[in-house]
């Protein structure tokens, strides 16, 4: 006998029959299929999502910026670096809104995942969580999931119109987007720059992960 | 790993006399109980969720064999594999398959418990794979050679003194003048040399918080980002999960993810919640070859039909030794293996022996706070109590306290004379206290005695006086 077929045997034991596990099956495949909402805390139904998103997000060590249109971004982003005297380096994947860019004439970018050498990202965010100030990003060439993680400094450019009130809703968009079941290959659900407090719990900021998240959403 | 806990009576002795522990555990007394409840008081629904999170949970369980085949055809169905553990041997066996298939020499690990429940690190460098520990936490007591001490936070039995020592000694191609005397320099440390090993690591081996049998995706919680290095880095990801840690789908999941960090840190929300769906796609610049789900039972399938169930609901959170007073008293190495704390006192028993283990579900003084903050409402205490049960029953409890259970219920199957008794005994002790009506030591009970008085008995057995004062109403 299989490992497989012993292990589920020995639950199918334990569980009884009570109900058979085709029962138990059609059942499970049910609860997937509808995947019912459970209890969804009323803050998450703000009727300003972008503001509640940016105070939690605040509450959570990052730093929000809010401009009117994707213009205003080179700039936002240019006076992060220099307010924290950064190289005027910046490297960014794919997605044709950072592409579509005009960065100031005394900044460089590249494109492409980072290899660890990278003082400063900027990604594009999927959407985001309000009730908890979480950014929601998913992996793939426009946005390359190592951007997230190897810099010290981490950009994230968000829509205002993507933030939405709780966790669920957002599955009900990534359904929508891609069909049920699927998912991309990593999705990174953020809440401020890293962090630990494994010496004496104490807590400091920038542990592996980025030691800055500044978030600049456009409200457009 | 070596199992200590036999030794219970011993190392919690040892524990109280340590100094360095006991000044690093007013951290744990002082920081995560007010953090707690500080997060849930913020939430009104923090109680409707604790209780959606149990009724997932217990859903999920009785359901468990349906969900996990979902789950593995979604996995399979997304290009990666899933293997199914039966037990501690099996799962490393089949690590060191993967290992030896893809050439592997050096591995990095997310944080695990179901690792250390394994032993893996031991079992990697025994075949000369190097495991490489990333949660700064770990990292620390990896470099120590010490099981960790709490389940969310490993080193938080160490002072910083002792971190920095152990950094000392480890890192000696750092110039010995470098600045070592905050927190902050040695997590920058740590910082610099475990990014080399991101980068240079052919495997990379992490837990799961949660897996999602609607989409196929195994998820890590996390604050420092490590877990996500470890699993997006190397060629590739293995995550070791126990069976019970599969969820029906995103919305029971998010349910559960509420109740977790406000119980674990009192953050909202973890810092890092990933979803790993699959290896690497066409066009992915980044991401893991290959994606690797261990399935590991372990004893967990026998708890499913037996008294132990509800302890299957666990989320691993560290609520339940944040407020145990006797965790606070000795810390978690005491316990002698992996899970410490009241989780610990009721899993241990079950998955490495109750004649191994007996001595932790003693380890309680029933006070009730576990159960009040676990976050899934698990009643740990009666489930220590159903341990003292067994262990009875089995005849594993020390000859001297089964002789006087026996002799009690001798007495209490006799009510007349188990009055006159009790009478005649209280009656004695308030002589033996005197003036000072306390009693510094009484034989037969000396190990008592040796730590405080006991007060003597003033006024009559309670029976006597609940009569009287019975009496006194009807008249
Ligand atoms: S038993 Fe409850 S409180 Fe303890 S770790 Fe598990 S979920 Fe948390």
């Amino acid at each position: 006998m299989s490992a497989r077929q012993a292990i589920l045997g020995r639950i199918r034991d334990a569980i009884g029959d009570a109900a058979t596990p085709e029962a138990r099956a059609t059942a499970a495949a049910r609860r997937v299929e509808a995947h019912p909402r459970g209890t969804i805390p009323k803050q998450a139904r703000h009727n300003r999502p972008v503001v509640l998103f940016a105070k939690k997000a605040a509450k959570a060590e990052a730093t929000v910026r809010r401009v009117k249109s994707y213009e205003e971004v080179a700039e936002a982003v240019h006076r992060f670096m220099r307010e924290h005297e950064l190289p005027l380096n910046l490297r960014h994947g794919d997605d044709e809104r950072l592409a579509n860019i005009v960065w100031p004439d005394d900044m460089t970018t590249s494109r492409g995942p980072s290899d660890g050498s990278d003082l400063t990202t900027v990604s594009h965010a999927e959407g985001a969580v309000a009730e908890s100030g979480t950014l929601i990003m998913g992996s793939g060439p426009d946005n390359p999931t190592t951007l997230n993680f190897l810099a010290e400094n981490h950009i994230v450019v968000l829509r205002g119109r993507d933030v939405q009130g709780s966790y669920e809703d957002i599955w009900t968009t990534m359904r929508r987007r891609l069909g049920k079941g699927a998912m991309p290959r990593t999705v990174n659900m953020i809440t401020g720059p890293s962090r630990s407090a494994d010496i004496e719990q104490k807590l400091i900021l920038g542990a592996h992960g980025p030691l800055r998240l500044h978030i600049i959403v456009v409200e457009d | 790993m070596e199992i200590k806990s036999p030794q219970f009576k011993s190392r919690a002795s040892a524990a109280l006399e340590n100094e360095q522990l006991q000044s690093a555990l007013t951290h744990v007394r002082s920081n995560f109980i007010d953090k707690r409840a500080k997060a849930a008081r913020e939430l009104p629904e923090f109680e409707a969720l604790r209780d959606a999170a149990r009724d997932i949970k217990n859903h999920t369980l009785e359901h468990l064999d349906a969900y996990l085949e979902i789950f593995e055809a979604k996995v399979t169905e997304g290009g990666g594999h899933v293997h199914w553990a039966q037990t501690a041997t099996d799962a490393r066996g089949i690590v060191l398959d993967i290992c030896r298939r893809r050439n592997v020499k050096t591995v990095t690990k997310g944080k695990s418990m179901i690792a250390e429940e394994i032993g893996l690190n031991e079992f990697l460098e025994a075949n000369e794979i190097t495991p490489v520990e990333t949660d700064l936490g770990e990292y620390i007591i990896q470099l120590r050679r010490e099981p960790p001490s709490h389940i969310i936070a490993p080193a938080v039995h160490l002072t910083m003194e002792q971190v920095r020592d152990g950094f000392r000694e480890a890192h000696t191609h750092l110039p010995d003048s470098r600045p070592m005397d905050e927190p902050e320099n040695l997590l920058r440390e740590a910082r610099g040399v475990l990014r080399e090993k991101f980068l240079g690591a052919d495997m990379g081996i992490t837990g799961a918080n949660f897996l999602v049998a609607e989409t196929g995706t195994s998820i890590i919680v996390t604050n420092e980002g490590n877990g996500d290095l470890t699993q997006l880095l190397p060629r590739v990801h293995v995550v070791i999960a126990s069976i019970e840690k599969v969820l029906p789908t995103l919305e029971d999941m998010s349910q559960i993810v509420r109740v977790l960090a406000r119980s674990a840190t009192g953050q909202e929300m973890s810092v890092y919640t990933t979803l790993s769906t699959g290896p690497k796609r066409p066009g992915d610049p980044d991401g893991p070859e290959e994606f690797h789900v261990i399935l590991l039972d372990n004893g967990r399938s026998s708890m499913l039909g037996s008294e132990f169930r509800d302890v299957l609901r666990c989320i691993r959170c560290g609520a339940c030794m944040n407020h145990c007073p006797v965790y606070h008293a000795v810390g978690g190495h005491a316990y002698g293996w992996v899970y410490p704390g009241p989780v610990g006192a009721v899993l241990t028993p079950s998955l490495i022996g109750v004649d191994q283990a007996g001595h932790l579900p003693n380890a309680s003084t029933f006070c009730g706070r576990c159960e009040a903050v676990c976050p899934v409402r698990i009643p740990l205490p009666k489930m220590m109590r159903h341990w003292r049960e067994r262990e009875f029953e089995r005849q594993l409890s020390p000859a001297g306290q089964r002789r006087n259970l026996k002799l009690w219920a001798w007495f209490a199957r006799r009510p007349f004379i188990y009055r006159l008794a009790t009478g005649v005994a209280s009656r004695a002790l308030a002589m033996w206290g005197g003036r000072r009506r306390r009693i510094g030591w009484l034989p037969m009970a000396d190990g008592w005695t040796a730590h405080r008085d006991l007060p003597a008995p003033q006024g009559g057995t309670f029976i006597a006086r609940y009569h009287r004062q019975r009496r006194r109403r009807r008249s």
